[in-house]
């Protein structure tokens, strides 16, 4: 029997089906490489399920068309790269503070400024947690071949919809300009969330709502709950205040509806781990070279064993130290001059030897790369 | 109620229209100056609305940052009170995925003209179905009376404390040049014309906008010496000429004057409209 659901699909082509099997149905974004198609895909899609596609004058508008379709009740996507990326954060920061599901992917290139447009980064990851001014927490995931990218998309919608918060999927040029034969989600085989509707009347109802979960209900403009949506700092109600006992509850709302509920969030791969000694920890597209490489090390009768992560933020501190507590040496290999071994070396015990492996000139680490970094630290 | 609108003197039957929108449970009063334009604004808006009977639940009110952006958290609408300079797309993300709502902008003439400029113009080419009311005060407000991109020539804000070297922009020709389908002008002191103007720029399908010249007596009439609100009205009244007199005077009489009314009327295709027959057609095809 032909499987009609296998197709040899773009990387940034499943963003587009994993996103549409979500739920999205609203799609604003500005062309940039290596993006440009999750654009072009949407905008042949959508108007065929009855969705809505916009090209905006630019990165800003297009988030601000996501977060305005969103409290709508649509559920809505941008897609973007590093220069985008940066011209949104000031909006994604205000989906932060109003709470506004959405999902933005940031199909990494390299930087700063203009950078290498055709070449494969990871080098936005800090960005994707610190990108907006102010405090708050952020959900970022990260895929690393075109099968992940659907069933993450699919993630990252469902955590939006479900914390009532952006999420950016961390994409790179290598996944996003890959062809892979994949099998395309069926109806039903993934769970698809939606946000939580209120059950208060409008006369009772607190928009900001500082419910035991930490997320409140979020009613669609034109439902009958007429409130204040502002990116001021807000009490329950959604009005502006000043006062520090309301501020802070507001903040502590923002980190705690996500950190209370981290074990939903983090997603972690892990291989041959279970007498591992020494480590990989990676993520995005690195993570397919760091496989191979410790099946090859592994062959040759070395203790390593990897752990991937699909959430990159939050970053899952407790469960990574709980895997990594028998090994002695722990290597992070990243497309950028360093950030995510920071927080590795951040959660690792003080006798743990932490090594980073790191390419920042437009090109992939290789697993023979991989290798012979294994064999120094060895 | 600000100071300008009390001495109005309005018929009871007026505020009561007025009390009827206001927002149940907000903290009053608002962040505006007591005689400040923005007051008159609200109101008139308020009346429009209520005078075309839409429902409160259909309509939603999205602004920028800036003290007239403060509007849509006083009135019952649906409010968006977004970042500064970006209300539009925000409303346009509002009205494409819902485009049987009545979505209004309130925006100043920073918010709208200078870090805003680039989605104003491409609202207007678009000719989306949004109206956005310009509260022109010349200056920017809220940060305590900066020049803008309305601020006349030699004319003194708190950054232009020489007079203004700039040449200043006419909201009303720059939207009809990028699209727009419907413009129109008003002062806060013809608050009737406001009134008709907000009606008929709801009213129409496309891209509409209602400049207003309002008041800010605190920085830009203290600034260039025009005196408290209600000189600044006056001022308004005399400097006004109706779009059917300015037809009958010359450049040079028109120089330094307010043409008020409706300036431009299209009825050119509608975004949402366009993009649906898309839909339909794609739909239809499966
Ligand atoms: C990105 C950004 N830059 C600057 C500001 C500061 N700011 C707040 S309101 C404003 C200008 C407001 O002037 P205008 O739009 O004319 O509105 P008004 O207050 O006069 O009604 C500025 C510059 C801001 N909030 N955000
Ligand atoms: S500063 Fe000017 S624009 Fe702002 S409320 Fe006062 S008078 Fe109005």
């Amino acid at each position: 029997m032909v499987d009609t659901q296998r197709k040899l699909l773009l990387g940034n082509l499943a963003c587009v089906h994993g996103a549409i099997y979500a739920g999205m149905r609203f799609f604003a974004g500005y062309p940039i490489t290596p993006s440009t198609e999750v654009a072009e895909g949407c905008s042949r899609e959508l108007p065929r399920i009855g969705g809505r596609f916009i090209q905006m004058e630019d990165e800003i508008g297009s988030i601000g068309a996501v977060v305005g379709a969103s409290v709508s009740g649509v559920k809505a996507m941008t897609a973007t790269s590093g220069p985008g990326y940066s011209l949104m954060v000031e909006n994604i920061g205000y989906a932060y503070m109003t709470e506004t599901p959405c999902v933005i992917i940031n199909v990494q290139r390299g930087g700063p400024s203009t950078g290498l447009p055709t070449k494969g980064s990871q080098s936005d990851t800090m960005q994707a947690r610190w990108g907006p001014h102010g405090d708050y927490t952020a959900i970022a995931v990260a895929p690393s071949t075109v099968g992940d990218t659907v069933t993450e998309t699919i993630r990252a919608f469902n955590l939006a919809e479900r914390f009532r918060t952006p999420v950016t999927i961390l994409l790179d040029e290598v996944i996003s300009h890959q062809r892979e034969m994949i099998s395309l989600p069926k109806p039903g085989e993934h769970q698809v969330v939606d946000r939580v509707k209120p059950t208060a009347s409008p006369e009772e109802f607190e928009p900001f709502a500082h419910t035991a979960g930490g997320v409140s209900p979020m009613p669609a403009y034109g439902e009958g709950y007429r409130y204040v949506i502002t990116g001021l700092t807000h009490d329950a109600m959604g009005f502006t205040t000043n006062r520090p006992d309301e501020i802070k509850l507001k903040l502590d709302k923002l980190r705690n509806k996500i950190l209370n509920f981290k074990s939903e969030i983090t997603k972690l791969r892990i291989e041959m781990m279970d007498d591992a000694e020494i480590a990989f920890v990676s993520y995005g597209s690195v993570s397919r070279a760091v496989l191979l490489a410790v099946a090859l090390a592994r062959k040759a009768g070395v203790k390593v064993g990897m752990i991937q992560l699909y959430t990159v933020w939050p970053f899952p501190d407790e469960e990574l130290r709980d895997y990594l507590v028998g090994c002695h040496k722990v290597i992070v290999p990243e497309l950028n001059m360093g950030q995510v071994v920071r927080e590795v070396g951040r959660i690792l015990p003080p006798d743990t030897e932490i090594h980073s492996l790191l390419r920042y000139d437009g090109e992939i680490l290789t697993p023979m790369q991989l290798l012979e970094k294994l064999e120094e630290v060895m | 109620m600000t100071t300008a609108e009390k001495t109005k003197a309005a018929p009871r039957q007026r505020s009561d229209v007025i009390l009827n929108y206001l927002r149940p449970k907000k903290k009053f009063p608002n962040v505006w100056c007591a005689g400040c334009g923005n007051g008159i604004v609200m109101s008139a808006i308020v009346r429009a609305i209520d005078k075309l009977a839409l429902s409160k639940d259909e309509v939603a009110m999205v602004s920028g940052i800036g003290c007239s952006s403060r509007m849509p958290i006083y009135l019952d609408f649906n409010a968006l009170h977004t970042t500064h300079g970006r209300a539009l797309p925000f409303a346009t993300g509002i009205k494409f995925a819902q485009p049987h709502m009545k979505v209004i902008v309130i925006t100043g003439d920073g918010d709208a003209l200078a870090i805003g400029g680039n989605h104003f113009i491409h609202a207007c080419r678009r000719n989306i179905d949004i109206t956005a009311i310009l509260v022109n005060n010349y200056i920017y407000g809220m940060t305590g009376g900066q020049g803008s991109p309305t601020t006349p020539t030699a004319a003194f804000s708190t950054t232009t404390p020489y007079g203004n070297a700039e040449k200043h922009f006419d909201p009303c020709k720059l939207a009809e040049a990028a699209g727009a389908s419907y413009v129109a002008r008003a002062t806060v002191y013809h608050a009737p014309q406001l009134e008709k103007a907000i009606m008929q720029a709801v009213d129409h399908r496309g891209f509409s906008l209602v400049e207003v010249i309002s008041n800010c007596h605190t920085y830009f009439g203290r600034l260039n010496r025009l005196g408290d609100a209600v000189s600044m009205l006056k001022e308004y009244k005399e400097k006004s000429v109706t779009v059917a007199r300015a037809k009958r005077m010359s450049p040079e009489e028109l120089k330094d004057k307010h043409v008020i009314g409706t300036l431009y009327e299209d009825d050119k295709t509608e975004f949402c409209d366009e993009y649906q027959k898309i839909v339909d057609a794609q739909m239809g095809e499966k």
